[in-house]
């Protein structure tokens, strides 16, 4: 069944929108097949998650062929009566899509690798629920009206829902599982007030109309505070950030991944699409509001990711960071855009859709890499990894393409979303406010300083994980991922990769999208001097060559081989470590996470609610024990729900359990009913 | 070279030179150092007054940078250094903040000092606008000094420092005050460090410490 | 490009490579002669370089190829880094290539390997040295890409030629905002090479040392790499330093004659700012681990009130 076109008018054959409801559809139908093949372990690994990971690169392939090609709307008849949904396809959503597709085709692959048999959940359970939340994100970038779009959000809340609480018979992942539901649908209540607020009393929840509202500011406000609410509660913008420790790390690894890399980056769409394009007029203080809270989040979850000690835990905190740092970035671009400079702001714009784009692939590929190193070692505790690179090192050298990317470090992607991100912040003339001149910059030195904490972080995860000796015995019989697994993580990899060489080239890509919504782009001016060299204002001010950055360290690098070999000698002896003389040491004196995030927990101590047990000097079996905590949790959350917990006590007092007091109440209600209609 | 640009850029750079001697006094933990920025911070002040005596050419400035490098780069310094000899308290100095997390409430500090200086530098016809913010700064700098120090003789110097700022943006921005006023300060200045260090004593008698904390046992319950 | 900018390009990167080892032995030769000993005479790196690529590397057995590779890495690092810093010209076809930014994720990138390759020896001693790099870092790092802004906010452009021209061949200026910087930038240059005050070149005490517990497991060719690399990075600092606060004397662009000046102006200064360097090792005792992060911090807020000053004064 053709889906009926709306928008073009012209009917002569599919267009991208109609294949891109198929893949969806195809995404839908895969999940359906899981439930059909409930126990059926060879079918679903090795037939429908590959074909799901055909279905991402085909929805990638459809949303680049889309991107900048005008929009398309589409109504399908589906919903309540006289209640369709809208379809839309633009620049904004295509190119979302395209991080979609490709970062769930290679979470996809991966996964065909790694459920394995006997492990809780039937595997077409686990099949159906995963392409459910495939599907239903793609739905959140298409939607086209407030009813649409917060079908698919619950969709994609129910469905992760379901993906973290897989292992449900642990009672934190029950916990962690809770706390997600709970913040998910705090935010989905101020998303949805905040599109009541966006129809202005029209009645008509298209985004067509909401877009052609114009509100009075402080409704705008309202409607913008209330979006930053409820969709910072899903990409985990300080305060509403505790749910993602918990959550992610309880997930299995390729649904951490797509949570991570996918589902935060559809609250930041949600974000764009509210305060670009729903919102026309943005008053300058959001985007002040949005950088010191985006930088604020950046840094409390960078600071949190260098004390983890939970491999997983802490990659959920770094990816409070790098959301942290893409609301920054969109403050900036809000900030230019309400004081009427569309090419910074499409600078902004720009830096903060890389970021978007390099974040999914590489923090997924560490996401799967963990899940590779927990099927083999079933170990979470990096106290307890350490030498795997040897074991595994397929694993291994892979992951360290996503630590680079993540760490920030040229050539690869991270460091070009970071570089751009600071030349946006750093060069900010003539904004009206003399006083925002000179505050914006200094944004760019806590981009440097978190950047730089990002680092440590990542040298920390991988030295402890992967370098050094194994610290337990079991450790020497790991093996390394399968081939399915490592397909999977070759793709993401390679992501990282392309992003970190051809910015020029993926600038093209970003550029409808700022277009769009701000009016001006950056492809033309980026590329001026050729696909290697990024300028993005002009070459006397800042320019950056990847391609030559690479060129220039591999050249020194085999030249130096080169001449070394062939002047002296190649010999070479191993033989145990010299470590200063010091013989007697065992794997256990070595640095572990805890030792390696020492420094930081020392000089950010404020930051943390540290307990600590000290052993006594006269203890045999000397125990030391220091958790940290955030502070959030005791200050804000508890206090909440202890005030929750006392109301309902109080509400809970009305409950008698006797037929005449609930009479009592029903018709004291309906006195006052009667009292209030005949006055 | 070009004079008229010259002369704003030396008052500028004495100014940032106030700023970083306000910023290592913040962050210095020796009384002895403290005591040499202290004098450096006379000296430039005394810089900055000559400049502008020599631009506008009134000659009461010289009396004035005359009498400030007497006052506060020779006899105060003389009088702290004979002062921390009698007393003999050379070593480190330990301050209620860290180090660290005063220089970025400082931060804060001079940003706020330019907020406030801002709409006043735009009515000032004087020849260096921006000094008044940073003048403002160290001041708000010196004031934070004192709070933060546990001792006594450093909460002295952060007090002569504020002096110094104020004198500072009395001459960069409205080109010195009257020469009976000046003087008027310079005397309660030298008469006040006299007292102060007759207070000190007076409470190492007491107490066998500088610390001020003890003279919270002062107060009668 | 002309012949000339692929002359100068050439120069300065064999210039540096064959130059740092000397910076190294002159700052040594400073130093004994201000602490009253006797100097082991100028040329003695290159002779230790000699010495080491001539013996057989000995490796841990725990270690892996990323060990192996690391050294090569960081030279590779370095000596672009070399190579992007205007020493000589301004005209440099490399210098498209990396901004100052870049500069900063180049350094960045030969610490996390050295660190990296100093966890894969897989000893006490070595994830020590790794975490306290790195530490080091985290702080250093932001505060250096601080002191680039400050001279980027300047002269309106990040890249580090550009940088140089506005400041060495526009018209006369005091820039007050570069003061602050010029500070912070002195205090992250000890602490990214491993001086005085926050390490000490010379020793392997164990409660201190960090750049020497890095390397403690390499031998032979690798260790003379690194050796070698990290004598390129003081070379790549003073250069910088020279380039941001003392650029007078660099030539322009198509400017062969300029070359000629410029060489000795090099020599001039290195020389200056070496004995500068033995001066401020000699006087300053060695911090306390702890005390680091106080005084990197310090640095890093000190380039932040640089920044602050360049807004302050409008200038």
């Amino acid at each position: 069944m053709p889906p009926g076109n709306g928008g073009s008018g012209v009917n002569s054959g599919w267009l991208p929108l109609d294949w891109i409801m198929l893949a969806v559809a195809a995404w839908g139908g895969l999940g359906a097949l899981g439930i059909l093949a409930w126990r059926r372990f060879f079918i679903v690994s090795r037939i429908l998650f590959p074909l799901g990971a055909l279905v991402g690169l085909v929805l990638a392939v459809l949303a680049a062929s889309a991107l900048g090609g005008g929009v398309e709307t589409a109504v399908l008849a589906v919903g309540l009566p006289h209640l369709p949904m809208h379809l839309r396809l633009d620049s904004l959503a295509a190119f979302f899509l395209i991080v979609l597709g490709a970062v769930g085709a290679g979470v996809s692959l991966f996964a065909a690798g790694y459920f394995r048999r006997g492990e809780g959940t039937p595997p077409g359970l686990m099949c159906a629920q995963y392409h459910n939340f495939l599907a239903s994100m793609a739905g959140v970038l298409l939607a086209d009206d407030a009813y649409a779009f917060m079908v698919a959000w619950e969709c994609m809340a129910m469905a992760s829902f379901f993906l973290v609480t897989a292992n449900h018979k642990s009672p934190e992942i029950r916990q962690a599982g809770f706390l997600y539901l709970l913040i998910a649908h705090l935010g989905a209540i101020a998303i949805l007030l905040c599109f009541g607020v966006l129809q202005a009393q029209t009645g008509d929840y298209t985004f067509a109309n909401l877009r052609a509202q114009s509100l009075p500011s402080f409704w705008a406000t309202v409607a913008f505070l209330l979006a930053l609410l409820g969709f910072g509660a899903k990409a985990g913008v300080l305060p509403l950030h505790v749910w993602l420790p918990e959550a992610h790390p309880a997930a299995p690894s390729p649904v951490s991944a797509l949570m991570s890399g996918l589902m935060l980056k559809t609250a930041l769409y949600g974000l764009l699409r509210v305060g670009f394009d729903l919102l026309h007029q943005p008053q300058g203080w959001w985007g002040v509001l949005m950088i010191a809270l985006g930088l604020a989040t950046a840094l409390f979850g960078v600071v949190f990711a260098a004390v983890q000690v939970d491999m997983k835990r802490l990659l959920a905190y770094s990816s409070i960071e790098n959301i942290g740092l893409a609301v920054a970035g969109m403050g900036l671009a809000l900030l230019f855009r309400a004081h009427a400079m569309p090419g910074l702001a499409a600078l902004a714009l720009t830096a903060t859709l890389y970021h978007v784009a390099s974040h999914a692939c590489f923090k997924s590929l560490l996401f799967v890499g963990t899940g590779s190193v927990l099927h083999a070692t079933g170990e979470r505790n990096l106290g307890r990894l350490g030498g795997l690179l040897r074991k595994m090192p397929w694993v291994g050298w892979l992951v360290l393409v996503g630590v680079f990317a993540s760490a920030g470090l040229p050539p690869l992607s991270g460091f070009v979303a970071e570089w751009l991100l600071l030349q946006s912040f750093l060069f900010t003339p003539g904004l009206a406010d003399a006083f925002l001149n000179m505050i914006v910059p200094i944004a760019a030195v806590a981009i440097a300083l978190v950047a730089a904490l990002a680092g440590y972080t990542m040298v920390k995860f991988y030295g402890v994980i992967f370098l050094g000796q194994p610290r337990e015995e079991t450790l020497r019989t790991a093996h390394d991922a399968g081939w399915w697994e490592r397909a999977g993580m070759l793709w993401l990899a390679a992501g990282c990769v392309a992003l970190g060489l051809l910015p020029t080239v993926f600038i093209r890509l970003i550029d409808p999208v700022t277009q769009q919504l701000v009016g001006a782009g950056l492809a033309d001016q980026a590329g001026l001097y050729g696909w290697w060299l990024l300028t993005p204002v002009t070459i006397e001010r800042a320019s950056y060559s990847p391609p030559l950055f690479l060129f220039g360290i591999a050249a020194a690098c085999l030249l130096v081989f080169w001449l070394v070999r062939g002047r002296y000698h190649g010999h070479l002896r191993r033989s145990p470590p010299w470590d200063c003389g010091f013989a007697w040491q065992t794997t256990r004196m070595v640095d572990t996470a805890e030792g390696f995030g020492q420094p930081i927990r020392q000089i950010f101590e404020p930051f943390f609610r540290v307990e600590r047990t000290l052993p006594s000097p006269f203890d045999i079996k000397p125990v030391y024990r220091s958790e940290v905590s955030d502070r959030f949790w005791y200050a804000l959350y508890l206090p909440v729900m202890r005030a929750v917990e006392f109301v309902a006590r109080q509400v809970g007092r009305l409950q008698q359990g006797r037929i005449a007091i609930y009479l009592l109440y029903s018709f004291l209600t309906l006195l006052f009913m009667l009292l209030m209609v005949r006055r | 070279m070009d004079f008229d640009g010259l002369i704003p850029q030396l008052l500028n750079l004495f100014a940032s030179a106030m700023l970083i001697l306000a910023f290592a006094m913040l962050s210095q933990r020796r009384i002895l150092r403290l005591i040499h920025l202290f004098t450096l911070q006379g000296l430039s002040v005394v810089g900055a007054t000559l400049v502008v005596a020599w631009v506008t050419g009134q000659h009461h400035l010289y009396f004035s940078a005359a009498l400030t490098l007497l006052l506060k780069a020779i006899l105060i310094p003389w009088l702290l250094h004979k002062l921390i000899d009698r007393l003999n308290v050379r070593w480190d100095i330990e301050t209620l903040l860290n180090i660290p997390t005063m220089m970025l409430v400082g931060i804060v500090l001079v940003i706020i000092a330019f907020n406030l200086a801002g709409p006043i530098s735009q009515l000032s016809g004087s020849i260096a606008r921006g000094t008044l913010g940073i003048a403002l700064a160290c001041v708000l700098l010196s004031f934070m000094m004192m709070i933060t120090r546990a001792k006594a003789i450093p909460q002295v110097i952060g007090f002569l420092a504020m002096e110094n700022a104020l004198f500072f943006a009395a001459t960069a921005a409205t080109y010195g005050m009257p020469m009976v006023v000046e003087l008027g300060i310079a005397l309660d200045v030298l008469v006040g460090i006299l007292i102060l260090g007759v207070f000190m004593f007076q409470i190492r008698e007491q107490f066998d410490s500088l610390d001020i904390r003890h003279l919270e046992k002062l107060k009668e319950d | 490009m002309s012949w000339t900018a692929w002359l100068s390009q050439i120069l300065a990167i064999v210039l540096a490579l064959a130059l740092a080892p000397l910076l190294m032995g002159w700052i040594n030769q400073c130093r004994a002669w201000l602490q009253g000993r006797r100097a082991p005479g100028i040329g003695q790196p290159y002779r230790l370089l000699h010495k080491l690529f001539h013996k057989e590397s000995v490796i841990a057995e725990a270690a892996s190829p990323f060990f192996r590779a690391a050294p090569y890495v960081v030279f590779g690092c370095m000596a672009l880094a070399c190579g992007i810093v205007p020493t000589l010209s301004t005209e440099l076809p490399l210098s498209p290539a990396a901004d100052a930014i870049a500069l900063v994720g180049l350094f960045a990138v030969a610490r996390v390997f050295i660190s990296l390759a100093a966890m894969d020896s897989g000893t006490a001693f070595g994830s020590l040295g790794a975490r306290r790099e790195m530490f080091i870092g985290f702080l250093a790092e932001p505060a250096l890409l601080a002191v680039f802004f400050t001279a980027s906010l300047i002269s309106q452009s990040t890249a580090l030629t550009s940088i140089v021209e506005n400041l060495a061949h526009k018209e006369f200026a005091i820039y007050p905002s570069l003061a602050f910087a010029g500070i912070a930038f002195c205090c992250v240059s000890f602490a990214e090479n491993a001086r005085v005050p926050v390490d000490n070149p010379a020793t392997h005490l164990e409660l201190t040392m960090i750049h020497e517990a890095l390397i403690l497991e390499y031998s032979g060719r690798h260790l003379a790499l690194i050796e070698w690399a990290a004598a390129l990075k003081l070379f790549a600092y003073s250069c910088l330093g020279i380039a941001l606060f003392c650029p007078w004397g660099i030539a322009e662009a198509e400017d062969p004659l300029a070359l000629l000046v410029a060489l000795p102006a090099l020599f001039g200064k290195m020389a200056a700012g070496g004995a500068v360097l033995a001066l401020i090792e000699t006087l300053s005792a060695k911090m306390r681990i702890f005390r680091v992060p106080e005084f990197l911090a310090t640095a890093f807020l000190l380039a932040v009130i640089g920044m602050l000053v360049h807004f302050l004064l409008g200038v």
